[in-house]
């Protein structure tokens, strides 16, 4: 496979998957703003956008529909859905007959949808339809892809981008939880607090999953736990990491590298995940552990880059 | 009420209301109200639809278009630079002896080019024996002397061709432009095809027409044929398409033919030389490559050689092709071929190295570097198309009976200082066929693309990409300048 396609399919599934976080994000968040005074707005907007690691103008000061507004339908924002959308359709566009033809129409008519703005004036009061769409249109994409296209290569870089996407921005938005309350509690939590756990969950798309593994009680500990280190969960950081580590593996066979460090990198950081007991974790402080994890996905992703994208020509000579 | 031109008649029935009547030979009608025999079939299903029933078809056929993504860029438009390729839902439909005909004078036309090629580019007999004067090739802009005495694979320049053709008012087919370079169009005649088998599935099944679906595969077979000599496949060598990029206006096509051949699409940056030889940068290493069916102009194609600004191209790619590590297809220096002045030296040709006369007739054509040619069409322009020699898709053009008197005195400045840049033509009344707008079938000017392949031997699809003229009276069926294709169907019979 071509290094500049493995690179656009990799970069086109990460901002699709980007493009979706945001929505059920921004989805959640419009949702608990419901229940809650109007005076926590404040605070719920500035976690909003430290979770999504964007700045917009204003800043969390800034009215919530103009702050939603920009984050899914401004096309000069770089993280905005609508730009987020766009950029992977950018990317498929460049590589789209390395896809199947019904892929390609899929994400294009997700773009189509998202690029013609809000669907009415007073949309904030329906966001939820919006958003929902968001995110089923991301699911339907990956659906199509694993029903038509080969799972060889390319397909491996599709889940690859996805899942480094993912690692990354559920440490991010797990983060921001701790940042605010590092002590989580292995008793329930009430009002306010109970609120915040289970907007986390459904941020995370996990809050069902979370009551039929522990039960409607909402223990922060088990919470931390659920979203960090389940195995079967697939918005569980430890799932995702796992997905990341499968990926490269069947890379590197199926290229014939397997020793390669992207392998490696990946690899350990799945050793650290497999064996942290919550507890531990934390009691040494989340925001730490969370931080490094984030830091070896991004050497990780560095790694990828280097060895299958954009390798000197003089080694490849040698070899 | 306005008395009626008498030239023009109307049809007095639904959808044919506004359907027009011309000097111009209409594909549907012998003559108003009596269709010719091979359109009887559609006749009769188009006065029984309902106008809401195609009107329908036509927007699920746009919409699918959109969805797909089938759209072609328009340069200078900085806002949404994708459009859709208007597709016109009635077929044109020919009948079997026609094409055959058709055939046989493309084949005939493709081979004699090729072997001028080869000529023009070693001995230079033809230019010897003053058949073609040697003026008009070395002062061609597309001659390209790095080609002189390099073998291409099989003797063949062209493999891959679109040669634009014109029914004159006699009913007699004429070529009006041969597309030697890099030609384009061929995915619009697949999806078109696509569409309108969904939308006419019995009619299409009834009327028995030349499948179109196998193009892709004939591709690949002539461009696996053009192996080069030190190919590194000792089974098959690797075959890929070179696409300028994602701004290129055919890039869609370029992904289409990609995927359907199941070849690498690649850009100059895929791709680098080393020792001579061309290689593609995959995510195992270096891969070689042997033939490259490049959708680059000659220009583009390697900074060393040619334009040193471009970042299209591979560098050292060019001296890959000489040392025969590599094929392009088609080859370099082709459009010495296709320029328009070389045009009227087509006949000669095929006389000169095939001993026959043209199957297909040329449109007359003036040679401003002839002194009393010249005179002619300074005197008449406001009568002839005038064409620059080098250009294509529509650009540079003079179609003097739709022009201003500015417009002419420009041209004519042009043609004093540039005389071997322009040809002349007489405006041609290009044939009309029916066409869905509006909710109405009315007829417009079509031309038609038929795609020629050569590589062991010719191969045509039977049909092509006819293109049409969507304004109302407009002779113009260049997509960048208002037109729009439709489906081509060849009867068996």
């Amino acid at each position: 496979m071509l290094s500049r396609v493995a690179d656009s399919l990799y970069w086109m599934s990460r901002y699709l998957e980007r493009a979706e976080h945001t929505a059920r994000l921004i989805d959640t968040d419009l949702q608990l703003r419901l229940d809650q005074s109007p005076e926590a707005g404040r605070e719920r907007s500035s976690r909003l956008l430290e979770s999504l690691q964007a700045v917009v103008p204003g800043g969390p000061e800034a009215d919530i529909s103009a702050l939603a507004h920009t984050l899914t339908f401004d096309r000069t924002h770089p993280s905005s859905i609508v730009s987020c959308v766009a950029s992977a359709r950018e990317n498929l566009r460049h590589v789209r007959e390395q896809c199947s033809s019904v892929m390609w129409e899929q994400l294009n008519r997700l773009y189509l949808h998202v690029v013609g703005g809000p669907p009415e004036a007073d949309w904030t009061t329906h966001f939820h339809t919006f958003y929902r769409s968001v995110q089923d249109g991301s699911s339907l994409f990956h659906g199509i892809a694993d029903s038509t296209m080969s799972h060889g290569e390319g397909w491996y870089y599709i889940q690859l981008g996805r899942y480094v996407e993912r690692t990354d921005a559920l440490a991010a938005l797990i983060s921001t939880q701790f940042h605010r309350r590092p002590h989580a509690l292995d008793h329930p939590v009430e009002s306010e607090e109970y609120l915040e756990w289970v907007a986390l969950l459904r941020s995370c798309a996990a809050f069902e999953a979370y009551c039929k593994r522990y039960t409607a009680e909402m223990r922060p500990l088990r919470v931390a736990e659920f979203l960090l280190l389940n195995q079967e969960f697939p918005h569980s950081v430890r799932f995702s990491v796992d997905m990341v580590h499968a990926a490269l593996r069947a890379i590197g066979e199926l290229t014939e590298r397997k020793a390669e460090q992207p392998v490696r990198l990946a690899g350990r950081l799945r050793a650290t995940l497999s064996f942290s007991q919550i507890d531990e974790v934390v009691a040494n402080g989340a925001v730490a552990y969370l931080d490094s994890i984030r830091w070896q996905c991004s050497q990780a992703h560095a790694a990828i880059h280097q060895i299958y994208f954009d390798y000197p020509v003089e080694t490849a000579m040698v070899s | 009420m306005a008395a009626l031109p008498a030239s023009i008649q109307i049809l007095t029935r639904p959808p044919f209301l506004r359907y027009e009547f011309g000097e111009a030979y209409d594909e549907m009608f012998e003559s108003p109200g009596t269709p010719r025999p091979h359109y009887q079939a559609l006749y009769r299903t188009l006065l029984e639809l309902p106008a809401e029933e195609l009107r329908k078809s036509q927007q699920a056929a746009d919409l699918s278009f959109l969805h797909q993504g089938i759209t072609f860029t328009v340069y200078g438009n900085a806002q949404g630079t994708e459009r859709v390729f208007p597709n016109d839902l009635l077929p044109r439909i020919m009948a079997g002896d026609e094409w055959r005909k058709i055939e046989k004078g493309l084949t005939q036309r493709i081979t004699a080019l090729n072997l001028f090629l080869q000529d023009i580019y070693h001995q230079g007999r033809i230019l010897a024996d003053g058949v073609v004067p040697r003026e008009l090739v070395y002062s061609c802009r597309h001659f390209r002397r790095e080609m002189r005495g390099l073998n291409v694979p099989r003797g063949v320049y062209v493999s891959v061709c679109g040669t634009d053709l014109v029914r004159l008012p006699n009913g007699e087919f004429a070529v009006l432009e041969d597309n030697l370079r890099v030609p384009s169009g061929v995915s619009y005649m697949l999806a078109n095809r696509k569409v309108l088998k969904r939308v006419f599935p019995k009619l299409f099944r009834d009327y028995g027409v030349w499948p179109v679906e196998h193009y892709t595969q004939a591709l690949l077979t002539t461009l696996r044929a053009m192996a080069p000599v030190n190919c590194s496949g000792r089974h098959e060598p690797t075959v890929v398409l070179l696409t300028p990029g994602v701004f290129n206006s055919a890039y869609f096509e370029h992904t289409f033919l990609a995927q359907q051949m199941g070849i690498e699409l690649v850009e100059g940056r895929d791709l680098l030389v080393h020792d001579n030889i061309v290689y593609m940068r995959t995510t195992a290493g270096l891969r070689r490559v042997d033939v490259i069916y490049r959708r680059v102009d000659d220009d583009f194609v390697d900074p060393l050689c040619f334009r040193k600004d471009s970042n299209l191209g591979v560098p050292g790619l060019f001296n890959a092709y000489r040392a025969g590590n590599v094929t392009l297809s088609n080859a370099i220096g082709t459009g010495v071929a296709d320029d328009k002045a070389m045009y009227a030296y087509v006949p000669a040709i095929i006389r000169y190295y095939l001993q026959e006369d043209p199957v297909l007739a040329n449109v007359d054509t003036y040679l401003l570097t002839d002194r009393s040619q010249q005179q002619f069409v300074l005197e008449h322009l406001d009568e002839l198309v005038v064409k620059a020699v080098g250009e294509s898709g529509g650009y540079g053009m003079l179609i003097g009976p739709h022009s201003t008197a500015e417009q002419r005195e420009e041209f004519r400045q042009r043609i004093l200082a540039e005389p071997r840049n322009y040809i002349a033509q007489p405006t041609l009344s290009l044939s009309r066929g029916p066409c869905f707008l509006d909710g109405d079938v009315q007829a417009r000017h079509v031309d038609l693309r038929p795609y020629i392949l050569y590589g062991e031997n010719v191969t045509l699809v039977p049909g092509g990409l006819t293109r049409v003229a969507l304004r109302r009276g407009s002779l113009v069926v260049n997509s960048s300048q208002g037109g729009g294709s439709k489906d081509t169907w060849v009867l068996r019979a």
